[in-house]
């Protein structure tokens, strides 16, 4: 690749197995610092296996995640979260029952430190930390994502795509250096999906956080990512720019099926 | 009908009541983080008993150390059984943990009938004994004093759980854990917690309830009557927890009194029938609590 700066996430020759079955097979790419990277492929491709196992849920048989250049393929994984790298769920995974804001104050919770009798008595540290991480989830985070006016809802109450959003909201609490979004736009209505679009991009040029995406919408891809990796049958298939990718006829192949390679490309030129 | 009687009775079943929404605490707190349903609650509070009397009785240790040594004893215990025996079952089908807690009672009792015989014993006396006049009503001084304390735990577990980080985490864990995974939230290590939490407050439990009636190899049976609190109050709620102790002990005082000794189980079995007919997952239950 073309880039001098050093890859902010190298997943190297990654391959897990669950059983007899292989998930993934030697899959390696590198995530640049400040760049917005998507995973791609069909059904079943292997790319929630794939996010699972750079965020720690699942060990690789063999292979190695590097974070900032520091071997991270054993670290657990709320230490990894800790590390900066934050996530999202393509089933959102909030915590139900509690509100938005609760939500995303427990992003916070790898950042606090204070003990039992602090918050007992709620003193010093923790009336500082407190105040601090108010503010900070207040004013950037819930302004940044519009979702001032559903701060006091609880989440189960809200509609799909304010939910992955309060998820990305949460993800964004952590302060992550690359936030890991898997389908953030999956079942969304046209709208909505603009609007997460515009999230991202947001988050990268304001936050300077680097996005790493699982997604299906091929338009979206296109638009936003500057580094296309597909996946198909736990294999890396292609990876490059969005045109380089769109243009591999062996991509065209495995998205669209078996067919007129001539005619699937006009179609994913069209759709994207 | 004589009031100051029932008046008399209800108070005893409400003291009584307390006590077992202390235990049925230590039920919630492990099925709330874990989901694991510890059948083995009763002989915890037993192991904790035992140790209070080893403490106090057989090493004559002052109570002021004899019980926080009981009660960090059982904390002890909680975390060795989290590690051994549930831990290692994690992802297993619910039923086989269940059956595993079956197997721990079986192994408590086992051990406290190895190690102090099963003869029934009497745990040194702490309570003060002046006997509690509320109005007219008389109210056994140690039932009592075994309420007001437990009241206070209850009380302390509510407001750590409510502000202490490790609390927020534990509801968290509670809610999703693959989110509490991301947010950098141990989760093994909130396991342990639970298990560790619900040990002690079982040991609080069983050297009151050890306090009031004795202790015996057998005293696990208490924990039948925490189990039907539980499942009324429903599995994962603290709130059923405690109106369901203070009902089942209000419930078991009268049926004592006015059925008879030998209808308590009977009176509450009913309630709990009762209760899970018109509300399957207990009156606070979240609905959605697999089936064993």
């Amino acid at each position: 690749m073309e880039t001098t700066s050093s890859p902010l996430l190298q997943v190297d020759g990654v391959t897990l197995a669950f059983g007899g079955v292989k998930a993934l097979t030697g899959v390696g790419f590198d995530v640049r610092p400040g760049s917005i990277t998507a995973v791609i492929g069909p059904n079943g491709a292997g790319k929630t296996s794939l996010f699972n196992t750079i965020s720690g849920f699942y060990k690789p048989a063999s292979g190695a995640i590097r974070f900032k250049g520091e071997d991270i393929t054993h670290v657990p994984a709320p230490q990894r979260a800790r590390m900066g790298l934050g996530r999202s769920f393509q089933n959102i995974a909030l915590f139900r029952g509690m509100t938005v804001l609760d939500n995303i104050k427990l992003g916070r919770h790898a950042h606090l430190k204070t003990n039992v009798l602090d918050a007992l008595f709620y003193i010093g540290r923790a009336r500082r930390e407190e105040a601090a991480l108010r503010r900070d989830v207040e004013e950037r985070i819930i302004d940044f994502l519009e979702i001032d006016h559903i701060r006091h809802a609880p989440v189960s109450a809200l509609s799909y795509g304010l939910q992955k959003r309060v998820e990305m909201a949460r993800a964004l609490a952590m302060q992550p250096q690359i936030l890991m979004l898997d389908e953030p736009v999956a079942g969304m209505n046209r709208e909505e999906t603009e609007d997460m679009a515009r999230f991202i991009l947001d988050v990268r040029e304001e936050w300077g956080v680097t996005v790493l995406m699982v997604e299906h919408d091929m338009g979206m891809v296109m638009d936003l990512s500057d580094h296309v990796v597909v996946l198909n049958f736990g294999q890396v298939i292609a990876q490059g720019t969005p045109a380089q990718v769109q243009a591999d006829p062996e991509v065209i192949r495995a998205y669209l099926g078996a067919g007129d390679v001539g005619d699937l490309r006009a179609k994913l030129q069209r759709a994207a | 009908m004589d009031w100051a009687y029932l008046f008399e009775i209800s108070l005893t079943g409400i003291a009584g009541g307390g006590l077992y929404a202390l235990a049925a605490l230590a039920f919630v707190m492990v099925y709330k983080a874990t989901r694991v349903v510890n059948i083995a609650i009763g002989e915890m509070l037993m192991a904790g008993a035992y140790l209070f009397f080893t403490f106090a009785s057989m090493f004559a240790l002052p109570l002021w150390l004899a019980i926080p040594a009981a009660v960090l004893g059982a904390g002890l215990l909680g975390a060795v059984i989290e590690r051994t025996m549930i831990r290692p079952l994690l992802g297993e089908p619910p039923i086989s943990v269940f059956m595993v807690t079956v197997g721990l009672a079986s192994v408590l009792v086992g051990l406290v009938e190895m190690i102090w015989t099963a003869d029934q014993r009497r745990l040194p006396d702490f309570m003060p004994t002046k006997p509690i006049m509320i109005g007219d009503a008389f109210l056994a001084p140690k039932v009592f004093w075994g309420a007001m304390i437990a009241v206070v735990f209850i009380a302390a577990v509510l407001l750590v759980f409510r502000f202490w980080r490790g609390g927020v985490a534990l509801r968290a864990t509670a809610s999703d854990q693959a989110a509490a995974y991301s947010v950098g939230i141990n989760v093994p290590r909130v396991f342990s917690l639970a298990w560790v939490a619900s040990g002690m407050l079982a040991a609080i439990s069983g050297i009151i309830v050890g306090s009031i009636g004795g202790i015996s190899s057998s005293m696990g049976v208490f924990g039948l009557s925490v189990l039907v609190v539980v499942i009324v109050g429903g599995l994962d709620s603290v709130l059923g927890a405690l109106i369901g102790g203070l009902l089942i002990g209000l419930i078991e005082a009268l049926a004592g009194a006015y059925l008879g000794g030998e209808y308590k189980l009977l009176a509450t079995f009913i309630v709990l029938v009762a209760v899970l007919l018109v509300r399957p997952y207990g009156l606070f239950g979240t609905h959605e609590i697999e089936r064993l």
